[in-house]
């Protein structure tokens, strides 16, 4: 098959471990999940009010996160996502070059596979190669990582790179335990714009 | 000369603290768009695909930002199933939407799109309202815009094909 890694090749990260990485030390990120496993993983680390951990809106993910960075210029947004659900929404990939937020980080955990629906192979089994069509969507700096040695470098990326910034970080495609947060989609805004804006988030209108 | 219906919406969005404006380029939207992306209060972000201003519109509100999505008739049909987070997640957006395929319509392939994008709209909980004379848009555009963003939910404003036929294309 060829979605299978052949040997020689180094073993495949483990997702909730460079998760984990990603999201110590935070600071005052603001942490988009895209739906299925990214939003478990990010849950696993933490659930914090400042995951925003999708339920839906397949294809959205990278551009809820470039909203949310020109909302916030003087912080940094990282959007963790998965192969497929990037897929669905390539297109943004254009939208957040033509803007360049310089605060937007777009992290795609790419096991290869859509993970929820029974671990089907995803294009990216077959070659397609996401950090090249974000170097050609003009991302200032995009990169594939295999080993968990870039992990940290990439988390001080996150938090103080000139962006937009992607990385595709090659995982294995293991089936891990669910770790859910919240589902109710009303919860999570509110507690993430009360952490972000203060009460006063309550009032905007 | 009388002052073009866009000039009124891009004074209204700034009265309304609107900070995001997203759209795919459109004829009847030109001219507004043309507004919004030389006035430096706002931020115009170009779209690939209508979808995305759904996404981009509840990133903004997570951040604190108002935002308008402007579309063709069209793109309704392109943001069916992200529409579903603005209702899960209570996130208020206003659209402003630019009618094609309803009347004198020149394109066969723009009708079926066109027919439906009133009942797709409120078949996914989106308020609908319809402007088919000049002076009706900016009193419903404001109206959509208040009751998207004092009740936390998304509204749309349908603008006639007629009325842009007249004001826009013949231009």
């Amino acid at each position: 098959m060829a979605a299978k890694a052949s040997k020689g090749k180094p073993k495949a990260l483990d997702r909730r471990e460079v998760v984990r990485m990603l999201l110590d030390k935070r600071g005052d990120l603001l942490v988009i999940a895209g739906l299925g496993a990214p939003a478990w993983d990010a849950t696993a680390a933490v659930d914090h009010p400042l995951n925003f951990p999708l339920w839906g809106g397949m294809g959205g993910a990278a551009a809820i996160g470039l909203g949310l960075a020109l909302a916030q210029p003087d912080r940094r947004v990282l959007v963790l996502t998965g192969d497929g659900e990037l897929l669905m929404g390539m297109g943004s990939l254009a939208t957040i070059g033509a803007q360049r937020p310089r605060n937007l980080s777009v992290v795609v955990l790419d096991n290869e596979r859509y993970g929820e629906t029974g671990m089907q192979a995803s294009h990216t089994a077959f070659g397609v190669d996401l950090a090249a069509a974000a170097k050609a969507c003009s991302f200032v700096s995009t990169k594939m990582l295999t080993t968990i040695d870039q992990v940290g470098r990439l988390r001080v990326d996150i938090h103080r790179a000139d962006g937009p910034l992607f990385a595709q970080v090659k995982v294995a495609a293991d089936k891990l335990p669910l770790v859910l947060p919240p589902r109710d989609g009303a919860h999570l805004k509110d507690r993430f714009r009360e952490a972000l804006l203060g009460k006063d988030a309550h009032f905007q209108r | 000369m009388r002052t073009h219906w866009s000039q009124g919406l891009h004074q209204l969005f700034k009265q309304q603290g609107i900070r995001q404006v997203s759209f795919v380029p459109d004829a009847g939207h030109a001219a507004l768009i043309g507004l919004c992306e030389a006035d430096r209060e706002l931020r115009a972000v170009r779209l690939t695909t209508e979808e995305e201003g759904i996404a981009l519109a509840v990133g903004a509100w997570l951040g604190g930002d108002k935002s308008v999505l402007l579309m063709q008739s069209s793109g309704v049909g392109n943001c069916i199933n992200m529409i579903s987070m603005l209702s899960a997640c209570q996130v208020p957006l206003a659209m402003i939407v630019t009618m094609r395929g309803d009347w004198a319509e020149f394109n066969p392939w723009q009708v079926p799109m066109g027919q439906a994008t009133s009942n797709v709209l409120e078949e996914m909980g989106v308020l609908v309202t319809r402007a088919d004379r000049e002076e009706d848009i900016l009193p419903l555009a404001e109206g959509a815009l208040r009751i998207a963003y004092n009740t936390l939910r998304p509204a749309a404003l349908l603008i006639g094909q007629r009325l842009l036929g007249a004001k826009t294309f013949d231009n």
